[in-house]
């Protein structure tokens, strides 16, 4: 179980500028296996919020608490260990262009000074498992975008997190893609119980994969709940305007 | 072809000591500057304002560092570290006399290749690794350095020329090598044939420079 409790960031102001309240007293209680949308306008905070939770960027204030443990304060080794235990996948894939394919998948299992063989057969299982076993040997600049993407999901998955982070992971692929990477997202959360937390945009992804949503605005929590009620009664009209983009 | 076969006996060998001599001292003073660079240029990425530790004071002292280093013309610089150089050599002539010259003139401008490979990086790439729990350590050596190797290797033959006629400039304090030939023979005792010869040479030793470092940085890079 994720919460984040009262949880703010701001940045320090730029050179003359002032200090920017990125996130606003924000308050989510996500479930094991759950598969959780973080909805809203670009800039709105959402990339801000995912950081936050593997502790990539620090809250100004508030608690993340991960099944029981507060995880907030960590520092030094404890901090690189708990981000290990949180799989994240990006908008741009993010994959390591000078690395093959299967040396891609095994990075985070490289980290850790795992056995070399026993990775590698770790790795190609996952590869397996996304449906690119016979791309191992490849290059990411060899792939299409879906695939590429299919690779840095083995790769989240490689340490068996319990989480995933997933900031605008279609964003950058067309439709019949995103649906393809949606569906693999979905038998991920199915079979392996991860929770899932995604990020986006639109809000036809949010319907399509989503069980709950939260609407941010501005660093604010506009609304959140069960995605086909929010869906059917939106209570604000940054929901309303966004759903109206859908149509 | 008598002519040239009367050239090579008389000063083959003469050539021969003098190619041997620029290329040890350009690999050694190159191979130093590099020891030194990579350390400074990382140093220079890490306590950026952006960087994973920013550290104003420490970015600006390096900086300013760096700066100087690359303002002092290598001639000047030659000269002036000739005290330094007796100190820590026990000469400050020939091949070894050469080398903390070399070192120190080329260190400052490898640092800068080396933070400017680094910055080509695409930080998605670091903020990736991070997510997967990457020490800053891991992200210097497995993402910085390796993600940036052709880029790196580019570098590298600049580098390398750059110090190939910084070696024929320390002919001037007699350091020895081609640079050093062309001046005795050529300026000095106004035999141009010499002259030419060890220019000949060291545009072969550019070209064999610059070509394998070109096809060793398009092999290795695995971008479209
Ligand atoms: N490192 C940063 N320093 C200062 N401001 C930032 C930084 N990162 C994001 N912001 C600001 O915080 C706000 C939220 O950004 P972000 O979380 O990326 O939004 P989203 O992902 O919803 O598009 C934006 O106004 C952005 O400019
Ligand atoms: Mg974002």
């Amino acid at each position: 179980m994720i919460q984040i409790e009262n949880l703010f960031k701001t940045y320090d102001a730029k050179q003359g500028g002032e200090p920017h309240a990125a996130l606003k007293d924000i308050n989510i209680t996500i479930e094991d296996g759950e598969i959780f949308g973080i909805i809203g306008q670009s800039g709105a905070g959402k990339s801000t919020l995912v950081r936050c939770i593997n502790l990539l960027e620090r809250p100004t204030s508030g608690r993340i608490v991960i099944d029981g443990r507060d995880v907030t304060d960590l520092k030094g080794k404890d901090l690189l260990e708990y981000r290990s235990q949180v799989g994240m996948i990006f908008q741009n894939f993010s994959l390591f262009q000078q690395r093959t394919v299967l040396q891609n998948v095994m990075f985070p299992l490289e980290l850790k000074k795992e056995d070399k063989s026993k990775a590698r057969t770790r790795a190609m299982e996952l590869l397996e498992m996304v449906g690119l076993g016979e791309k191992a040997s490849k290059y990411p600049s060899q792939l299409s975008g879906g695939q590429q993407q299919r690779v840095a999901i083995a790769r989240a998955l490689v340490n068996n997190p319990s989480i995933m982070l997933c900031d605008e992971a279609t964003s950058a692929l067309d439709t019949l893609t995103t649906h393809s990477i949606l569906s693999l997202l979905k038998s991920i959360n199915q079979e392996m119980g991860v929770t899932l937390v995604i990020i986006t945009h639109s809000l036809t992804v949010a319907e399509l994969i989503c069980d709950k949503i939260m609407v941010l605005d501005q660093g604010v929590t506009v609304e959140q709940g069960k995605t086909e009620d929010i869906f059917a009664h939106p209570e604000s009209d940054v929901t309303r305007q966004l759903l109206e983009k859908r149509l | 072809m008598d002519f040239l076969q009367a050239f090579f006996d008389q000063y083959g060998l003469l050539l021969a000591q003098g190619t041997w001599d620029t290329i040890i001292m350009t690999v050694v003073a190159t191979l130093g500057a590099y020891v030194i660079g990579i350390p400074l240029g990382v140093a220079l990425v890490l306590t950026n304002p952006d960087g994973l530790h920013p550290h104003r004071v420490i970015n600006a002292v390096l900086g300013w560092i760096v700066n100087m280093g690359r303002s002092i013309p290598f001639v000047i610089l030659l000269v002036v570290m000739i005290p330094v150089t007796r100190f820590m050599m026990g000469t400050a002539l020939g091949v070894a006399g050469a080398m903390p010259p070399l070192i120190v003139a080329a260190a400052p401008f490898v640092a800068r290749m080396v933070e400017q490979s680094i910055a080509e990086v695409d930080s998605g790439l670091v903020e990736a690794a991070q997510s997967f729990g990457a020490s800053t350590w891991q992200i210097v050596t497995k993402v910085f350095l390796f993600e940036s190797l052709p880029s790196l290797i580019r570098g590298f033959a600049i580098t390398f020329i750059t110090l190939f006629g910084y070696t024929a400039m320390a002919g001037v304090v007699g350091a020895g090598g081609l640079g050093d030939i062309a001046i005795r023979y050529g300026y000095q005792r106004y035999q141009t044939d010499v002259m030419i010869a060890t220019l000949i040479i060291l545009v072969i030793l550019i070209q064999v420079v610059q070509s394998s470092c070109d096809f060793a940085a398009r092999k290795i890079d695995k971008r479209k």
